[in-house]
């Protein structure tokens, strides 16, 4: 201890004292200040990056799903749209269908009704012919009868013979 | 890449030691084999000579020998010596002639004993009581002695590599050159020291002394271990404006709840506060002084037993005992450059340990 | 009789060795169980080491 205190040089405790304060407070101002500044920026700007990178998968994923969801609603669209098509193509037919067969109905009906009243026309037509006719016939036959006598009494007799009492 | 560029720096260390051990190796060489000395000689000369290494000096000596005519040759420069005694005085250390002979300014009379300047007569004779201390009267020194150059050598040094770091991030974000080895460093005591030890809230503050430190101690320590000779760290003085700075700044940034810890621990019984309280303040003077003490004694031991072992080379004359020492100074060597990397992180460490309890904030165990 | 310093500088030296030792093999012990916590381990010894070492070299340079 007594050599170390008698190895003490005030000079040097002095000098290194005064320059060690001025090298700290000049490298404070010309190297440590700049040097840390621009290693913090650079972290920092290494963070940034690191955090938009991070955004932008972020956003590209958000981007991905929006796509995803869009797809998926264009697909339900599509879907629901063929869906309706469709439904509205079976309504159509249906409808269609059922009118058809409504007409179809009708016209077999009004043909059925025309048929019927042509027939009975017809058929009234063939009556009174048949009627004409037969009367046509009677005249003649009676005609052809009743020209001579003989032939007037054996038809009385005839008609006599048929009524039975 | 940072591994890399470690690895080569660390290469180029490893060669720089290997080259300084060679280095010493043949200075002493020259002076052993000229002056033919015996063992017990030669054993005083290597004291002698880890002794003179490990202390400041004056004049900046590359080297010495003795020529054939048995003179003392000293290859130097010599440095300013600033003394205040009766006002300014300021000559150059080339008067001492290495501690040879006494210097003469406006009248008064200066001689270098035991590495200190004290003022004599023009005989220079020191008067000494019966310790052997010098009871001249002593000048205020404020000599710019070999370490101090060494110092300001540092200061421009990291002055230089880190603005000019500092200007290459103006343009690219990425450091270039040596800001590659170094910003790995300075992130490091960034993330490992300051924001686990201070915290993330306060740890901005302490970065520009913490990163001072730690760069000025381990650089300063690495010239330790070139032939230079520069024994910065491992003079009490420079421990002791480290460890002051370290002192002022945990002292000055102490908060409320800091002082309350010293002076009156809180949840303990009240007898135990007062019993606390000394040993508490106590323990705020004694963290720096084992600060300097760890950091000179570390530094110091490391140079003693390396330049022992070196020394050993001289004293033991057969290969075997000679290449042994030598493996065992390179081994030494390589420890240093370690202990050189940790003392300097062990200073900024408990710096920072010491700030974080001094603005610690209010949280109850 | 007296003891010079130098032995009670060893015994020192000794303590403290056996104390850095220990906390070096501790750490160690706790580090291989829980490698994940190794950066604390590691700071929590070398504080734990300094201390030692501290009061090895204040009792070194009273001896």
């Amino acid at each position: 201890m007594d050599k170390l205190i008698e190895q003490f040089s005030l000079g040097l405790f002095f000098w290194q004292l005064i320059l060690f304060v001025a090298l700290v407070l000049l490298l404070k101002k010309f190297a440590w200040k700049p040097i840390l500044n621009a290693v913090n920026d650079r972290e920092e700007g290494i963070l940034k990056a690191l955090d938009e990178a991070e955004n932008a998968r972020k956003e590209m994923q958000n981007l991905t799903a929006d796509n995803e969801r869009i797809l998926k609603e264009a697909r339900v669209e599509r879907d629901a749209m063929l869906k309706e098509a469709r439904e509205m193509k079976d309504s159509m037919i249906t409808e269609a269908k059922s009118e058809a067969h409504a007409q179809a109905t009708k016209v077999i009906d009004q043909a059925k009704a025309t048929i019927e009243s042509e027939k009975h026309a017809a058929i009234t037509e063939i009556k009174n012919q048949v009627a004409e006719l037969s009367l046509e016939i009677a005249e003649k036959v009676m005609r052809n009868e009743l020209s001579d006598k003989n032939k007037q009494i054996k038809l009385v007799e005839d008609m006599l013979k048929e009524v039975k009492l | 890449m940072y591994k890399i560029n470690l690895l080569k720096t660390l290469t180029f260390l490893f060669f720089a030691i290997t080259i300084s051990v060679g280095a010493t190796n043949n200075t002493d060489q020259t002076s052993s084999a000229e002056q033919e000395s015996p063992v017990k000689n030669l054993k005083i000369e290597i004291k002698e000579y880890i002794n003179h290494h490990l202390l400041d000096s004056y004049d900046f000596t590359f080297f010495s020998y003795t020529n054939d005519a048995g003179e003392h040759k000293y290859v130097s420069a010599p440095l300013p010596v600033i003394l205040i005694d009766n006002g300014l005085k300021i000559f150059s250390s080339s008067k001492f002639h290495h501690g040879e002979s006494v210097a003469e300014v406006d009248g008064d009379y200066y001689v270098v004993y035991h590495n200190k300047i004290y003022k004599t007569d023009a005989l220079g004779t020191i008067e000494s009581d019966e310790a052997h201390h010098a009871t001249n009267e002593k000048p205020m020194d404020f000599s710019i002695t070999k370490n101090v150059v060494f110092i300001i050598f540092v200061g421009l040094f990291m002055l230089l590599i880190f603005s000019r770091m500092a200007n290459s991030y103006k343009n690219n974000p990425m450091p270039k050159g040596i800001g590659r080895l170094f910003e790995p460093l300075i992130l490091f005591i960034r993330n490992d020291i300051a924001i686990p030890n201070i915290g993330e809230k306060h740890y901005r503050k302490y970065m520009s002394y913490l990163l001072t430190v730690f760069f000025f101690i381990w650089i300063i320590n690495l010239l330790g271990l070139t032939p230079l000779g520069v024994n910065v760290t491992n003079n009490i003085a420079v421990t002791l404006a480290l460890a002051l700075v370290t002192y002022f700044i945990t002292t000055f940034s102490g908060n409320k709840n800091y002082w309350k810890h010293v002076f009156w621990m809180p949840d303990v019984p009240w007898p135990m506060k007062i019993i606390l309280a000394p040993i508490e303040l106590l323990g705020t003077f004694i963290k720096p002084f084992s600060l300097m003490i760890r950091l000179y004694a570390n530094i110091t031991a490391g140079h003693i037993v390396m330049m022992s072992i070196i020394g050993l080379m001289f004293v033991f004359k057969n290969w075997i005992g000679s290449s042994l020492s030598f493996g065992l100074a390179l081994a030494l060597a390589l420890l240093e450059l370690l202990v050189a990397a940790l003392q300097a992180y062990i200073f900024t460490m408990l710096s920072a340990l010491y700030f974080g309890s001094a603005v610690e904030e209010h949280d109850h165990h | 009789m007296e003891i010079p310093t130098i032995v009670g500088a060893g015994l020192i030296v000794i303590g403290a060795g056996l104390g850095i030792g220990r906390i070096g093999g501790s750490a160690m012990d706790a580090i291989a169980r829980q490698p994940e916590a190794s950066g604390k381990i590691q700071t929590a010894m070398l504080i734990a080491a300094a201390l030692i070492e501290g009061i090895g070299f204040a009792a070194l340079f009273a001896a």
